[in-house]
């Protein structure tokens, strides 16, 4: 039988992953993105879990909320990549240090 | 270990395996590829947990669109993958100690000790005719109608911004204006009449006059 | 009557309204006739309600008119206590205001000519002029006729506000400037004390009306405060008051302003440098009886300093060379004579004092003044001599102030300064022997620089320039006029007035005594009429002392200038040193220079060195900047502008934050 805690582990190990993820692929933002993704997909994972074995269907239409923000947020992330990229001719991180006062 | 266990791990096993590739790729295309393999994988372990309406939308909507932009994102950018990856390694030794780090208070808090079967136990399967997906149309057009119609407002707001955030216009494009060409009036913008004197037709009457001329001097 | 009243109040102001704002529309016959009118109602209504007092039976007025303000259950109100005091007191201000306005007109008729061309301060400054002086009238009625605490600093203060236009009236003329700056510090000082005396009274009595606070005071007698170590709150309080009226009425160490207010108009030093205001202290002292005849220890302060200021700004007198100086020092001595009658208790005599000195006072310095007019505004007595052939009306006249002022037997002065200096010898408080002898020996003093004054001005040889005493001439009648109204009470008001005020206790209960300090008991016991009295005085020390100086001044400035035309000179060179310490007036200006003024400088310039520039400029202001700007070049590296330096940050910081909360 599948219990709570293999989906509450298995979302938290791809929520690391992701985590680790940021870390090492630290300069290309399209990576970053993608972990992003990565760490949304973990918590859904886990809403979806608790919806099931709680038996309420709440937990699944705040993934469906939740898909909906992160379909939003990159698709005007990638926008803002497209223009950065156009305008700098480049995406390293390394580079975007516009915020530096 | 019951099939449905079997199915768990392959599925978590895949999930896990391509999450780690996502994230260890040099290639944004292979990155991106493995995404689209964990987002599948991930839709077929809700589908395990009677989340079949999610499921689908994860992969129709995930998949299908989300994922495609961002192929399209990373074949339209032209990135130097190489210096990317410079420093790859330098950092690892970091992230990898963060990620320890959280997988141990992960584990503590989220182990079987805590969520276990005996804390939670398995659900009974659902009725044959049990529909996810009307159980969630309900919820949604009824308790989260306003959450659900500011969802779509913020995709609305999400296709008016990225589509303004990359427009651009090219000098050099030429286009029509519609509304100009529907406002254009008859008179003044299509046809002016220029009132002018009536100008002598040049050949014949300097000819006929050069004749009279002649005709009066002889 | 409250409308009575109120109509004497407000009449002067309607006048000084009048010619102030409106001094072009009305013009100089416009501004003082107008002023005349309204000082003249207010003078006309006083006298009878003086004469309501006197004659009729006209009831104590204690009202209140409006309520300003009441704050924690103490009334701020405007109100109206007109007893005898007040009505005497209402009479004199009125009365000799009234004169010096008809005088002013003579007065200031040419006063373009002091104003530098073209000075826009110098346009309508005779208007001007009679604006302030109405607002003075107007003023100092506020001050006596209130019935509290709060209208009589409002009276104390725009009495002291129009002192200081009028002194510094010339503005073009810096020393002008100069001692009005001087006399509004310097009676900061004393209304500092002032207002400490009130807000003490408004603390311990949660009262400011008079009446309610006097009910009071006696349940106080014996209350300590724990300041200085334990003082009698009553001693406290009088003596706090008791400064603000040495501010006002220029008792040591607060004198020096008196003597450089003269650089005013002459007729404002007599209206308020002499008869009025400066004797505010000395009315206001004595409407505090009921609080000061709880506190010996206030009683004695009071005493020794009007004595000591009585003999000692009388030597000054004798070595000053500008007319309007001498009379002034002699005006301070006799405040000092008025406020060492308060310190015995003889309120009665101070106030009897305080009224007879307004009129000879007052007839001195506009005497003082046809006198500089003639001289064209020359004011050195050095230059006069053998003015009385000239100008007989304002010989006579001075020759009856002066007479007054040394209390020669019969003129007003010599009813009041005479009870004054047998009731400080009928004192029993601390010091009193001490003040007897200074104010005796005073009388001498008086003489001496009261007749000096007088021959070297009107007798002797004639040592002005020719184009000035071809000129010279009587001056006109406005001039002349208010010095012989002025004369008149002046020889004959102690004679009529002397009973009822000091033996019949004609103030009634507008004054309390203690029976213990009752000085002028014994006077008022041994009375067989005037003619007894001046027979009396005759006998005593005050009396052979004046004569033998007045005897002394004619041997030296008549005889002996007719002999010798500088005597006076060579008598001050043969004086050295004393001359000298009298010459710088004891040092006090020199003092208050050094160490106020120097002292203030080099305070504020020290306060402008470690406290501004240091502290402020340096550490606060600068070294904010400087810490903030060190910090965040420390810190500046922590923002890196790069998103991934941020992240991590928040990242690292969860996940601390996550184990800290797990694991603990």
């Amino acid at each position: 039988m599948i219990a709570l805690s293999d989906y509450l582990l298995l979302a938290g190990l791809m929520f690391a992953i992701a985590v680790a993820g940021i870390f090492i692929n630290r300069k290309n933002v399209i990576i970053l993105l993608m972990c992003i993704e990565l760490m949304l997909l973990a918590v859904n994972i886990n809403f979806v879990a608790f919806s099931h074995f709680l038996g309420d269907t709440a937990g699944q239409v705040f993934v469906f909320f939740i898909l909906t923000v992160a379909a939003a947020e990159a698709a005007i992330g990638l926008a803002i990549l497209v223009i950065l990229f156009r305008g700098r001719q480049t995406i390293n991180v390394d580079e975007l240090d516009l915020l530096k006062g | 270990m019951g099939f449905e266990k079997f199915l768990f791990f392959l599925f978590a096993i895949i999930t896990l395996f391509s999450a780690g590739m996502v994230v260890t790729r040099r290639n944004p295309v292979h990155a991106a590829l493995y995404l689209v393999l964990t987002f599948v994988a991930t839709a077929a372990l809700w589908l395990l947990i009677e989340a079949e309406f999610l499921g689908i939308v994860l992969v129709l909507v995930y998949v299908g669109a989300v994922m495609v932009l961002f192929l399209f994102v990373v074949m339209m950018l032209d990135i130097d993958v190489a210096a990317m990856r410079a420093q790859f390694i330098r950092y690892l030794p970091l992230g990898l100690l963060i990620v320890g780090l959280m997988m141990f208070n992960m584990i503590l808090v989220l182990g079987p000790g805590h969520f276990g079967l005996e804390h939670f136990a398995k659900p009974a399967a659902a009725a044959l005719d049990y529909s996810n997906t009307e159980v969630l149309g309900r919820e949604l057009y009824t308790t989260y109608l306003y959450q659900f119609e500011i969802a779509a407002v913020i995709l609305l707001v999400a296709i008016v911004a990225a589509i303004r955030l990359t427009l651009r216009r090219r000098p050099e494009t030429k286009y029509l204006d519609p509304s100009a060409q529907v406002r254009v009036r008859k008179g003044p913008d299509r046809l002016r009449i220029v009132k002018m004197p009536t100008e002598p037709v040049p050949a014949p009457v300097s000819q006929a006059a050069a004749g009279g001329k002649n005709g009066d001097d002889q | 009557m409250a409308f009575l009243y109120l109509l004497i109040v407000l009449a002067p102001l309607a006048g000084a309204i009048g010619a102030g704002f409106f001094s072009a529309r009305l013009g100089r016959v416009g501004a003082h006739r107008m002023t005349i009118l309204g000082v003249g109602i207010s003078c006309a209504l006083s006298l009878a309600v003086l004469a309501g007092f006197i004659w009729g039976d006209l009831k104590v007025f204690n009202d209140s008119i409006y309520t300003w303000m009441i704050a924690d259950g103490i009334r701020f109100e405007i109100g109206f206590l007109v007893d005898r005091l007040t009505a005497l007191m209402m009479a004199t201000v009125t009365f000799v205001s009234f004169m010096v306005h008809i005088y002013t007109i003579g007065y200031m008729a040419d006063d373009e000519h002091n104003w530098p061309q073209g000075s826009l301060a110098g346009k309508h400054s005779y208007q001007r002029f009679f604006s302030y002086i109405s607002l003075f009238t107007f003023s100092m009625l506020m001050l006596v006729m209130s019935n509290n605490f709060i209208q009589l600093f409002f009276g104390w203060e725009a009495v002291g506000l129009v002192s200081y236009l009028l002194i510094g009236f010339w503005a073009t003329r810096e020393s002008a400037v100069y001692a009005n700056l001087k006399a509004f510090l310097v009676n900061r000082v004393g209304d500092f004390g002032f207002i400490l005396g009130i807000a003490a009274v408004g603390m311990y009595f949660n009262s400011m009306n008079y009446s309610e606070v006097f009910a009071q005071a006696p349940q106080f007698a014996d209350t300590q405060v724990a300041i200085l170590g334990g003082v009698s709150l009553m001693t406290l309080i009088c003596i706090l008051l008791f400064i603000g009226a040495m501010g006002k009425s220029a008792q040591v160490p607060l004198h020096v302003w008196l003597p450089d207010s003269m650089e005013g108009p002459t007729p404002i030093s007599a209206l308020i440098h002499a008869a009025t205001m400066v004797t505010a202290g000395i009315f206001m002292v004595a409407r505090m009886s009921p609080l000061y005849e709880l506190s010996t220890t206030a009683l004695s302060f009071v005493l020794i300093i009007g004595a000591v200021t009585a003999f000692f700004m009388g030597l000054i007198g004798l070595v000053q060379n500008d007319i309007k100086r001498v009379v002034a020092y002699s005006t301070l001595s006799q405040l000092g004579y008025m406020v060492a009658a308060l310190g015995a208790s003889a309120y009665a005599a101070g106030i009897f004092h305080l009224m007879t000195h307004a009129f000879f006072k007052a007839l001195l310095f506009l005497a003082a003044g046809s006198v500089i007019i003639a001289m064209h505004h020359d004011q050195d007595i050095r230059n006069m001599g053998g003015l009385w052939k000239k100008m007989p009306i304002t010989w006579l006249t001075a020759l009856v102030g002066s007479l007054a002022l040394i209390a020669f037997p019969g003129f007003s002065g010599f009813f009041s300064k005479d009870a004054i200096i047998e009731a400080v010898g009928h004192s029993q408080v601390f010091g009193a022997h001490f003040a007897w002898i200074l104010l005796t020996v005073g009388a001498l003093v008086t003489a001496l620089y009261s007749f000096r004054m007088y021959y070297l001005v009107f007798h002797g040889k004639p040592r002005m320039d020719e184009h000035t005493r071809s000129h010279l001439h009587e001056t006109p009648w406005v001039v002349t006029g208010p010095l012989i109204a002025l004369a008149i009470p002046s020889i004959f008001i102690g004679w009529f007035t002397v009973e009822p005020l000091l033996v019949s206790n004609w103030l009634g209960d507008a004054i309390h005594v203690a029976h213990e300090h009752d000085s002028l008991h014994a006077l008022a016991e041994h009375w067989h009429g005037q003619m007894a009295f001046i027979e009396h005085g005759m006998h005593g020390w005050p009396f052979l002392l004046a004569m033998s100086g007045l005897g002394l001044a004619t041997l030296i400035w008549w005889f002996g200038v007719k002999l010798m035309p500088n005597l006076d000179a060579l008598l001050q060179r043969a004086g050295g040193p004393l001359t000298r310490i009298l010459q710088d007036k004891y040092g006090f200006d020199d003092f208050n220079q050094r160490v106020f003024a120097g002292g203030g400088l080099g305070l504020g310039r020290l306060f402008w060195n470690a406290g501004d520039q240091v502290l402020i400029d340096g550490a606060v202001v600068n070294g904010s900047a400087r810490s903030v700007g060190r910090l965040a070049g420390q810190v500046r590296w922590l923002q890196s502008g790069l998103l991934y330096h941020y992240a991590m940050a928040m990242i690292v910081g969860l996940v601390g934050l996550l184990t800290l909360y797990v694991v603990f």
